[in-house]
């Protein structure tokens, strides 16, 4: 079986889990649903038994567990994770409408996440002024270790209530994506470059460095044309982690930035116990992960020929 | 003749406070070969990476001269350096397996010289590289710098790394011991490489351990130890009469150019305790084991020789039942070690130990020396913590290692002392066969002799039989007493150990033979 159809068969057997996992959480947990619309739909009147099981019977609780189970595997497949508990709208439809927002910021905040960690892990492995060098390379733990909301207010309260540079909520125009991307992209940003810094740290160390140098390469010819090349291996691998990590995040920025969004959705659906929507965003954040993830691993053999073109040693 | 092109002054390195090398004077003629020879930590690497300024980071010139070709190259600036690195002066490293970029092809790496120092452009610069690839002596050398590394062998490897070195014409070329990591059928062929390029007149600078290499190959040996040229001369003055103590404990230690067993050898007993027939092991659709079988007796020794790749560490591994053959069987004493499983090879595991090749990779870092040693015992449940404490201290007594390091980790001993404790560690359960693969390779070669001298010694006292796995004859000629030479996969002769080595009548096995470094030497010392 060819690696690609095997990665491909890896990431459905993924989403599989993950639909499954959340039924059994979602559905079959005590907690229910219609219960909890009910009751908070009015809290002082009381609903009739057979309004009940009117609407327990269209979210299909009364079924048996795997017919009921084998009834949302099949309409998963075809897109459709019912309908929300709280708004009536298709959970489906309310989740992709709340992505473009999400990926807008996401993908910026990937962008500046991997040119901060770049750039802060390969100058201060590059610059030979001992300060700058352990300046730099102090900031990745740093900012591993900053809490995301905190981040977000202090960049609220500086850059939009005291220098009014862009606005401090809401979402509309590339101007309010900047601090909730930034906001994002620190924490992540200093995973990429704390990782990238150690390997190449470790690179520069390999025997292969010193060929080069008796070359009579020059150090930026070592460092990018060699080291670097090495050492964004495993910092790639990364990628497809603080990818997840960035949409997980978004949860945290969009409450903070008040921005429409997954995250919006998620916190609100969880909030109301609104499972088909939960379920629709714990599939669909797979979904994006798996993908991610194959994506990273058939570039691997790009950035490696030892991956590509497996060991035959020719004898001499 | 002509003048000197390396000249050393007077140098002293240090790596922050701990001096590494003082008062190293030395020099180099044009087409002329010259061996420094050390053991580790002898400064003799650290003296060769100050010639071409590349000292490991901490390490600084703190005094003397270095002159090439009538300049002073300890003043020069990095960018000075850099003209000099590749044209002047070049490196050709210890272990090619890791001295190339893994993601780019060998090809490139070869131009990459040549576009440092504007000698091609990016058009002409393929083209040069595959004939300095040609040059290296490598076949086919169109399709090899296509390649990646890792799709070359490590005899590749280095000729390409010659290539590299030879792009960019030095008139000296540092070797910084560039066969140790290659078989000596391989390395034969490099240094006879090496030695035309001094012939065409290139100077070398030959850093090696092996003072049979130094012997072969140089005009002139300098001795290293302790930071400290000990003594110098040219090669056949200094190894017919050494004039200092170290260089004459050296001689007598190199395992290349000693000529006389270490026991006299032992005949075939009646009690066959090991018995290996017909043994195959397929990876795949790679034999790696092809048909071998032989018999050892109680007592004797076995050598397996054979270069990587042939077949001995697999054959080994499956006589100690941590491989499964493909067809043939494994007869211990009696009981077929191919056809148990579980607990009961687990219960035969008892009497035969192995010992590894490398004494650093083969203790776990976190135990102490008396749980290093103590380890089999825990794990066949024998005795109480104080026993086996007890018991530790008795197997250290035997290998020569003062109770002391019961304590330490294996950090803070020495390579030998390693080699050591592990050999204590094979010997906890009272074995009958102990399986060596390799282990004496890794350490430096006085050491070697120690080791070596001391499994005679065990064997003698314990009543051991030896499996010993090895790709260096002149180790063969010490202890075995009988011999299999493995070649692809096959024993390709076997026999009483002087008769292989003096009449071999494989050609394979007297090219092994022919390969050893030393012949000079050995005429020298004679």
């Amino acid at each position: 079986m060819p690696p690609v159809v095997r990665r491909l068969g890896h990431a459905v057997v993924v989403l599989w889990a993950a639909f499954t996992l959340s039924f059994v959480i979602l559905y079959l947990l005590p907690g229910d649903a219609v219960l909890t619309k009910l009751g908070a739909a009015e809290a002082g009147v009381t609903s009739s038994p057979a309004e009940i099981a009117a609407l327990r019977a269209e979210y299909g609780l009364d079924d048996p567990v795997l017919l009921h189970y084998g009834k949302r595997l099949l309409a998963a497949l075809h897109g459709d994770f019912g309908t929300s508990v709280n708004t009536g709208d298709g959970a489906t439809h309310m989740v992709l409408t709340a992505l473009p927002p999400t990926l807008a910021v996401t993908g910026l905040a990937l962008v500046l996440a991997v040119l901060f960690g770049g750039t802060v892990a390969v100058l201060g492995t590059y610059t030979r002024v001992r300060v700058l060098s352990r300046l730099l390379l102090a900031l990745p733990p740093l900012g591993t270790s900053l809490p995301t909301f905190w981040v977000g207010l202090v960049l609220i309260q500086v850059f939009s209530f005291q220098l009014g540079l862009v606005p401090a909520i809401g979402a509309t125009g590339f101007s309010s994506l900047v601090l909730p991307a930034i906001t994002l992209a620190l924490p992540n940003g200093a995973i990429v470059g704390q990782v990238l810094a150690k390997s190449l740290r470790t690179q520069l160390e390999q025997p292969y460095i010193e060929i080069v140098a008796a070359k009579g390469a020059s150090r930026a010819r070592v460092h990018f044309g060699h080291a670097l090349r090495n050492a964004a291996l495993p910092a790639l691998t990364l990628v497809g982690v603080v990818t997840g990590n960035l949409l997980a995040g978004s949860v945290i920025t969009e409450t903070v930035f008040s921005r429409d969004g997954v995250g919006r959705v998620t916190t609100s659906a969880v909030t109301a116990q609104d499972v088909p929507v939960v379920q629709a965003v714990i599939v669909l954040a797979a979904l994006f992960f798996v993908a991610v993830n194959l994506l990273v691993d058939l570039l691997y053999p790009l950035l490696d020929p030892r991956l590509a073109r497996p060991r035959e040693v020719s004898r001499v | 003749m002509s003048c000197e092109l390396l000249e050393i002054h007077d140098l002293a390195v240090s790596y922050g406070e701990v001096e590494a090398v003082r008062g190293v004077n030395l020099s180099v003629r044009t087409g002329q070969v010259v061996a420094v020879v050390g053991e580790s930590g002898s400064g003799k690497s650290t003296t060769a990476h100050a010639a071409i300024g590349l000292l490991p980071r901490g390490g600084h010139v703190v005094g003397g001269r270095i002159t090439f070709a009538g300049r002073d190259l300890a003043g020069l600036s990095e960018k000075g350096w850099r003209s000099v690195r590749g044209t002047d002066i070049a490196l050709i490293p210890q272990d090619p397996t890791v001295s190339l970029d893994p993601v780019r092809r060998v090809g490139e790496q070869v131009a990459e010289v040549l576009l440092i120092h504007r000698l091609a452009t990016r058009r002409t610069a393929p083209g040069q590289a595959v004939e300095l690839l040609a040059r290296a002596g490598i076949a086919d050398p169109a399709a090899r710098a296509r390649q990646y590394p890792h799709e070359l062998s490590g005899g590749l490897r280095q000729r390409v790394l010659i290539a590299i070195a030879l792009a960019g014409s030095p008139r000296l070329i540092i070797a910084d011991e560039p066969t140790s990591a290659l078989d000596v059928t391989v390395q034969r062929e490099i240094l006879d490489h090496l030695g035309g390029l001094a012939a065409e007149g290139t100077a070398i600078l030959l850093i090696t351990h092996d003072l049979g290499v130094a012997a072969d190959r140089a005009s002139r040996i300098v001795v290293m130890s302790e930071g400290l040229v000990v003594e110098e001369g040219p090669t056949r003055e200094l190894l017919a009469s050494p004039k200092v103590p170290y260089t004459q404990r050296l001689l007598a230690a190199a395992p290349s150019l000693t000529r006389t067993p270490s026991r006299p050898r032992r005949e075939p007993g009646p009690d066959v305790l090991l018995e290996v027939s017909g043994l195959v092991k397929a990876f795949g659709d790679r034999t790696a084991v092809d048909d071998v079988s032989f018999t050892l007796t109680r007592g004797r020794t076995l050598a397996l020789v054979g270069e990587s790749g042939s077949g001995k560490t697999t054959t080994a591994r499956m006589v100690v039942g941590l491989e499964t053959p493909t067809a043939g069987t494994v007869t211990f004493d009696g009981h077929e070690v191919s056809r148990l499983a579980g607990e009961r090879l687990r219960l035969l595991r008892r009497r035969f130990q192995l010992v590894y090749q490398n004494p650093y990779a083969s203790l776990n870092p976190r135990f102490t020396i008396a749980d290093v040693v103590a380890e089999p015992l825990r794990a066949f449940g024998i005795g109480t913590r104080v026993e086996r404490r007890a018991r530790a201290a008795e197997l250290l007594d035997q290998v020569a290692l003062p109770a002391t390091v019961l304590d330490r980790k294996p950090a803070e001993l020495s390579g030998g002392q390693r080699q050591r404790a592990a050999i204590a560690r094979a010997l906890a359960l009272n074995p009958d066969l102990v399986v060596c693969d390799e282990p004496v390779s890794a350490l430096d070669v006085s050491v070697q002799a120690q080791i070596l001298e001391l499994l005679v010694r065990l064997q003698d006292e314990l009543g051991l039989t030896y499996l010993f796995i090895t790709h260096d004859l002149a180790v063969v000629r010490e202890i075995a007493d009988q011999v299999g030479v493995m070649h692809e996969g096959r024993l390709v002769e076997s026999g009483p150990a002087d008769e292989i080595l003096t009449n071999p009548v494989e050609p394979y096995t007297q090219r092994l033979l022919a390969a050893i470094p030393g012949g000079d030497a050995r005429e020298a010392v004679r």
